[in-house]
């Protein structure tokens, strides 16, 4: 060291020292951070394939073929108990991803309802709103699971004692049982009057654009589209002849047949997991509605804009860029928060694939390899989405 | 000075129509009294001038105008229409009083064009092209017709500025409101916002300012006020205002005002 500071007066060289030149002593870092992030690799590898072979365990995808062999209480497609380990997949799979659509849905409408309510004038619809936010969000979902699944939904009659809130409506412990609509021939044709109206909407909303450019109108497009919408496809269905029967549940021995049911485990799951995160959008979009100053309301209400459409045309698109982001992520959160579904038995893909599934094979790596990138995927596809929608709102800006 | 001030009312002969006229309004905010028995009458084309120091109520006092602040005591009316709760009656006396904040508030989503467009579309209900046309010629008015199409963060505040002063003009309003205009403002922008108001001030448009531009108030208000806690306390011409003021704490103002 000394001899080293010694030397450096006498040597008056301008040319740096390997060790002192910033850009080379980072690339070598950077080298041995690649290096040792390979080793790390490679030895896991290693240490996996040694172990599996120790063991006897066979690698690969095979068993997807195999027969699972186990019933799953509720599947979107055709299973039984001789489908395979791939078809216990998909249901998994499907079901995972029904309960976070139906959950993303309602947390949204709630959390929005709530986050604007959070903001109301009314005394005792904000204070609700906040009790909401505060109760639901303080404690932990798994406990608000357990709370709707075991002292809600486990504490209903039995099938016997079933509630009737209608003719054909049955609740108990073991679900609620609808009537199943049965489209018969000619029902094709109420689809296709659904599908006219939708196209009729956003064509009447181009037109009704059109005209407010070039005379000034104003055209009442959503009231007109929503009752082209719901009138259209009911006129057709009552003109074709009504051809839709129902299947009614029927009590037969100890629980219902027919219908359509919805299982606790999902009812829990659902109100669960849209309560909770609908505590969190609801923050979101208070805070996002809350960003835009108060002199934007006060201009845009100054100019005689009614408070509606102070909120459509001014404070609406200014708080959407705001509330986007975080409500990507609380999307994100829902998704893999479902997998939560094993603690009460609803049959997603982490209960009867990376679970039992996952017993049943011995094939861990390929089981939670395969579930971890379901998540993955989902996940970024949401959040490709989100962030599409994103740019196209930023964009309105500059 | 007052035979030079062509535009001072002396010199012109005002409309006896009453535009604005406040009668006794009283406004509390909890327990603070804010406007104690406020009695204001403008008359059309009339430009007034209010100052006071800050705290002292003008803002507010011109914020009841357009029920941006609701008055808890006293009639507000504004072109023969009073003031109450009812949403209707609030904007049609909206759409008839423009108003020009200390912060701008232009709407930051929307290009200048747009947001000169905005409320003559969806509250005018005119068509697009022609609001267009209309904003343009405002936006020239104002010498800022070259920056139509871009977006306000891009302007400087002067600019800014104009453009609300724009967006306010196209709704074609009766009496426009300026909320402390240039106070926000650095000393070089000044200028070209009271440049603008000096010449709407001169088309006859009806003109209640905030301000503590007294150059301004000295060349184009027929009235000048002054307000102290919540009350006028004094109301004058702008010659008699600067050069005889009545009231003590008048004279302290102005002379802390005029000191440098």
């Amino acid at each position: 060291m000394q001899s080293d500071a010694k030397k450096s007066p006498s040597a008056p060289s301008t040319k740096t020292r390997f060790w002192h030149d910033p850009a080379k002593r980072a690339l070598v870092f950077q080298i041995l951070l690649v290096l040792g992030v390979f080793a790390v690799l490679w030895f896991i590898v290693q240490n996996t394939l040694h172990n599996l072979e120790s063991r006897g365990i066979t690698t690969g995808f095979a068993f997807l073929s195999q027969e699972a062999g186990f019933g799953i209480i509720q599947s979107l497609v055709e299973y039984s108990e001789s489908s395979s380990y791939g078809q216990t997949f998909l249901v998994g799979l499907l079901n995972t991803i029904l309960v976070s659509a139906l959950g993303i849905f309602f947390a949204t409408v709630l959390g929005f309802i709530i986050g604007v309510a959070r903001l109301s004038n009314n005394w005792l619809v904000a204070k609700l709103a906040s009790a909401y936010v505060e109760i639901f969000r303080n404690i932990p979902l798994l406990l608000q699971i357990f709370f709707w699944y075991f002292a809600v939904l486990r504490a209903l009659p039995s099938p016997r004692q079933s509630f009737q809130p209608f003719d054909n409506v049955f609740l108990n412990v073991r679900g609620l049982f609808m009537p199943q609509p049965m489209p018969q021939q000619g029902f094709e044709l109420v689809w296709w009057a659904l599908l006219i109206a939708i196209a009729g909407s956003v064509v009447l909303a181009r037109w009704s654009k059109k005209r407010q450019d070039a005379t000034g109108q104003l055209f009442p497009v959503y009231k007109t589209a929503l009752a082209l919408i719901i009138g259209l496809p009911l006129i057709v269905f009552w003109l074709s002849g009504s051809p839709l029967t129902w299947d009614e549940p029927a009590l037969r021995g100890f629980n219902f047949r027919g219908g359509m049911t919805i299982i606790p485990e999902l009812a829990a799951l659902l109100v669960a997991l849209s309560i909770y995160t609908a505590a969190f959008i609801a923050e979101i979009v208070r805070s996002g509605i809350q960003a835009v100053s108060k002199g934007q309301t006060e201009a845009a209400s100054a100019l005689g804009l009614s408070k509606a459409k102070v909120l459509r045309l001014v404070v609406i698109p200014q708080s959407v860029r705001v509330i986007i982001p975080p409500l990507t992520s609380q999307y994100l959160n829902l998704i893999k928060n479902s997998s939560l579904a094993t603690a009460i038995g609803y049959p997603d893909l982490v209960s009867v694939f990376a679970g039992t599934t996952l017993n049943q094979t011995g094939q861990a790596i390929e089981v939670i390899f395969m579930t971890m990138l379901v998540y993955l995927t989902l996940s970024l596809l949401v959040s490709a989405f989100m962030n599409w929608f994103n740019t196209r709102m930023a964009l309105v800006e500059r | 000075m007052t035979t030079n001030t062509t535009n001072s009312a002396a010199a012109r002969e005002l409309n006896d129509e009453l535009m604005v006229e406040l009668r006794g309004v009283n406004k509390w905010y909890g327990q603070f009294h804010v406007l104690k028995d406020v009695n204001l009458e403008v008359r059309k084309g009339e430009r007034i001038v209010i100052c006071g120091p800050s705290g002292s109520g003008k803002s507010t006092t011109i914020r009841c105008i357009n029920r941006l602040e609701e008055h808890q005591k006293g009639d507000i009316i504004v072109g023969g229409t009073t003031l109450n709760n009812d949403l209707k009656n609030i904007e049609t006396i909206r759409r008839e009083v423009g108003m020009v904040f200390q912060h701008f508030n232009l709407f930051p989503h929307l290009t200048v064009l747009e947001n000169c467009c905005l409320a003559p579309i969806w509250v005018r209900k005119i068509p697009r092209k022609e609001a267009e046309a209309m904003a343009m010629k405002y936006l020239e008015r104002v010498k800022i017709q070259d920056q139509a199409l871009k977006f306000p963060g891009q302007l400087s505040g002067g600019q800014q500025q104009r453009v609300a002063i724009a967006r306010s003009l196209c709704m074609n309003p009766q009496v426009m409101l300026f909320d402390e205009p240039t106070s926000a403002l650095d000393p070089e922008m000044i200028k070209e916002v009271l440049d603008v108001m000096i010449e709407l001030a001169q088309e006859g448009m009806t003109m209640i300012c905030v301000t503590h531009e007294m150059g301004f108030a000295k060349t184009v208000a027929d009235r000048v006020i002054f307000m102290d806690k919540g009350q006028i306390i004094e109301e004058n011409d702008p010659h008699n205002f600067f050069n005889h003021p009545q009231s003590e704490r008048t004279q302290l103002f102005l002379s802390q005002i005029l000191q440098h």
